[in-house]
């Protein structure tokens, strides 16, 4: 009986940990690009998701994010901006580049093949 | 050390096989010596080799406060293989088969997604296969072959009888028929002469011609319709912000229930420990949020891809909702249901007739006066000298010809008396439009002139009524003919007499009712296509990305809009079944993995669980792929892909 009681209490709290952790309300890092020969240059390690999630370009200079794979899951393996168009194959090209226009400041929303990982880029 | 999930798949299969034997033979009381020890050394392995992967992702999305696919197989297959390490070291009985049968599913399921997701987006790469490699081009006193991306615009190319155009451009010297189903989707081959214009990765025929490169580049037809397919691929649907507010949730809420499985078993029904774990272990691997997200991006895949093939450029996911819902289509008469080059078909009154038509209208540049001018000048007529030339705006022409008042127009224009206006009217029943001929106060006789209705414009009509659509035409012509054209055609309403500034108008006022596609030419008709539900823009140039509309059809044939509603209904019906399909798979298994039916008999062990999402997500990615199967109308012309 005792070991019963021990049991819901602890599947209770687990249960609020998840929420907590889940959908509690977190800080998320903004990357920031690096310039290379007058070129920004955005690294986003893929592993588990995007890390840095957000990744901040300066208008009016050419940009370009490149995608590092270290993930090995079938999960991660496409990346798609919806609005340029892109769908890359990470699998098969693990260091992909992606061509950012920075003529207009703007949001790049960007996720997985199956839209379960997102990340953005802006530009601003 | 990076294995594709294939190879970890067959790896993982090969070391399970042991256990698996186990499993089959137990029932007949035999056993492998030493298999507790045996399942342990295998599944160390397969979790090594198999969970790693999804573990580390797991854990490096967890840091980051996010739970996914990988976050569900790590879970359930370590819960099971710590558990029955536990029970191996304490003589207990182990799961460890369930563990590695699992993963052994999961990676199959992995890698046939991989596959096939791989096929259903390769339409892309076919298209831009079909491009020429080289080109042979005019330099320096003669033709050599380049690499295609060398040419230029103004360049001479050369092309031999079999080859393909390397670029756009048009005919200077030759002729021959072309194959351009690849672009257009037109199955029959296609003349062209001098001055006629070809479209890049098309095949020519039997003869040979020159011709100068006018686009190259991204520029060309085949590169503007790659990037749309590829834009239109990669664009969202509506209704997938249903799946994305799941999606969002899914994972934490399925760990949530496994806990309140395994709780509530044990607490509230007595399970045993080991009973409980399994529940929830069955829980966390049948539930697949791969299946949701699969469900849209795969349909839109393979249905904008396919339509491509047939000429049909979609531009997005949300025109697959909005032609989904669409009661009415509007046509713009001219060029549309129309071919759109007027010919003159009756002559009433004499030579003279046409040629003081002629005379007045070769100064004109109204559209129907190169139909007149074209006739005489068939006729052999020489054209005489006008003077005072003046253009009634709506309704005619006035001129002097040799010291005499001409007028070439309406009736009124002409004071025409009942007689002649008799026999005009009968002309426009028949469809054409009649100009009254008066020279010197005197009508002289009428010309008819007929803008022809292209060869599939009744057939495609019918078509779109039997699947249940209103027809309307728009146009700028007199009621009389319109309603000819529309008869013949088989158009449910006509509006007549509408300026050109005034198209966009009426396909708002019939929007106040319906749901309306208005179909017209992609650069005159813009505005109408543009505040349509549904804008259809007929293939009128090369300028794809320019056109406005939702739909762009790269021929000029009718049957395109069919084709294009069926193939963009099927592909959002495949989207509602495939999310439909996903839902009902969640909604159904883990109730059962939950062991919810246990009192019926129906349970699930978690490798069953496993199978089962392995094949949920692979399910849903051939549904989409059998869009490349489904039946559209015209498609039985198009060329095997």
């Amino acid at each position: 009986m005792l070991l019963k009681i021990i049991v819901l209490i602890g599947a209770l709290a687990l249960i609020g940990i998840i929420l907590w952790w889940f959908f509690g309300k977190f800080e998320q890092a903004a990357g920031k690009a690096k310039v290379v020969d007058g070129k920004q240059e955005g690294r986003v390690v893929v592993k588990g998701g995007y890390n840095p999630q957000v990744m901040v370009f300066k208008q009016g200079q050419p940009a370009e994010v490149v995608f590092d794979m270290q993930d090995s899951t079938a999960c991660l393996s496409h990346v798609v901006f919806e609005k340029l168009g892109v769908d890359k194959d990470l699998a098969k090209d693990p260091h992909a580049r992606v061509k950012i226009p920075t003529d207009q400041a703007g949001e790049f929303d960007y996720a997985c093949g199956m839209n379960m990982f997102h990340g953005k880029v802006i530009v601003k | 050390m990076q294995l594709s999930s294939i190879k970890r798949f067959w790896i993982s299969l090969v070391l399970s096989l042991p256990m698996l034997v186990d499993m089959i033979a137990m029932p007949f009381g035999f056993m492998l010596p030493n298999s507790r020890l045996i399942a342990l050394a295998a599944t160390t392995l397969v979790m090594l080799i198999a969970a790693g992967p999804y573990v580390k992702s797991a854990w490096a999305a967890f840091l980051k406060h996010q739970a996914n696919m990988n976050t569900l197989v790590a879970v359930g297959t370590s819960v099971t293989y710590l558990y029955s390490l536990f029970a191996f070291f304490t003589g207990r009985d182990v799961y460890f088969e369930s563990a590695a049968f699992v993963l052994v599913f999961v990676l199959l399921g992995d890698a046939m997604e991989e596959k096939m997701h791989a096929n259903a987006s390769n339409a892309l790469a076919k298209l831009l296969d079909l491009q020429a490699k080289e080109a042979e081009v005019w330099r320096d006193g003669r033709f050599v072959k380049l690499p295609v991306s060398e040419v230029k615009i103004g360049d001479v190319i050369r092309v031999k009888p079999g080859e393909k155009v390397p670029v756009d451009g048009e005919i200077v010297e030759g002729s021959s028929t072309l194959d351009e189903a690849m672009v257009t989707g037109e199955s029959l081959p296609v003349v062209k002469k001098a001055g006629d214009s070809v479209i890049g990765a098309t095949v020519n025929g039997k003869g040979s011609f020159q011709f100068k490169a006018t686009k190259v580049g991204q520029d060309t037809m085949l590169a503007q319709i790659a990037e749309t397919v590829k834009k239109a691929q990669t664009s969202h649907a509506p209704i997938q912000k249903l799946t994305d507010r799941i999606a969002g949730i899914f994972v934490p809420a399925v760990l949530v229930l496994a806990i309140l499985t395994f709780a509530i078993w044990y607490v509230f029904f007595n399970a045993s420990l080991v009973q409980a774990m399994l529940y929830a272990v069955s829980v966390i691997v049948i539930a697949c949020p791969c299946a949701l997200g699969l469900a849209t991006p795969t349909a839109l895949m393979v249905g904008t891809g396919r339509a491509a093939k047939m000429g049909v450029l979609i531009k997005n996911g949300e025109v697959l909702e909005k032609v989904a819902a669409l009661q009415t289509v509007a046509f713009d008469k001219t060029g549309t249901i129309t071919v759109g080059k007027p010919e003159v078909t009756d002559l009433i009154g004499d030579s003279a007739a046409l040629q003081t038509a002629a005379s007045l209208e070769s100064a004109s540049e109204h559209p129907l006066a190169q139909a007149i001018v074209n006739q005489a000048a068939q006729a052999g007529l020489a054209l005489e000298k006008v003077t005072d030339f003046e253009a009634i705006e709506g309704r005619g022409v006035k001129g002097q010809l040799a010291g005499k008042e001409a007028l070439v127009g309406s009736a009124e224009l002409t004071g025409a008396d009942a007689t002649w206006r008799e026999k005009a009217a009968a002309l426009q029943k028949q469809a054409k439009t009649v100009v009254f001929v008066a020279l010197d106060g005197q009508v002289i006789g009428l010309v008819a002139i007929q803008d022809q209705p292209k060869a599939s414009s009744k057939a495609a009509i019918q078509l779109l009524k039997k699947r249940g659509m209103r027809t309307v035409m728009l146009t700028g012509d007199n009621e009389n003919v319109a309603q000819a054209i529309a008869k013949q055609v088989g158009i449910d309403q006509v509006i007549a007499g509408v300026l050109p500034n005034e198209k966009a108008d009426h396909v708002k006022a019939l929007m106040q009712k319906e749901k309306v596609a208005f179909v017209g030419d992609g650069i005159n008709d813009a505005p109408a296509l543009s505040v349509a539900d549904v804008g259809i823009a007929m293939g009128s140039g090369t300028d794809i990305a320019k056109e406005a509309g939702g739909i762009v059809l790269v021929t000029s044939d009718l049957l395109g809009v069919v084709r294009a509603l069926d193939i963009a209904r099927k592909t959002f019906q495949r989207i509602k079944l495939n999310l439909f399909w996903a839902l009902i798979y969640n909604m159904v298994g883990i109730p059962i993995a939950a062991g919810l039916f246990s009192g019926l008999g129906l349970t699930l062990s978690p490798e069953l669980a496993g199978l089962a999402m392995a094949f949920s997500s692979v399910s849903v990615v051939s549904s989409s792929l059998l869009l490349n199967k489904a039946k559209i109308a015209g498609a039985e012309k198009q060329r095997p892909a």
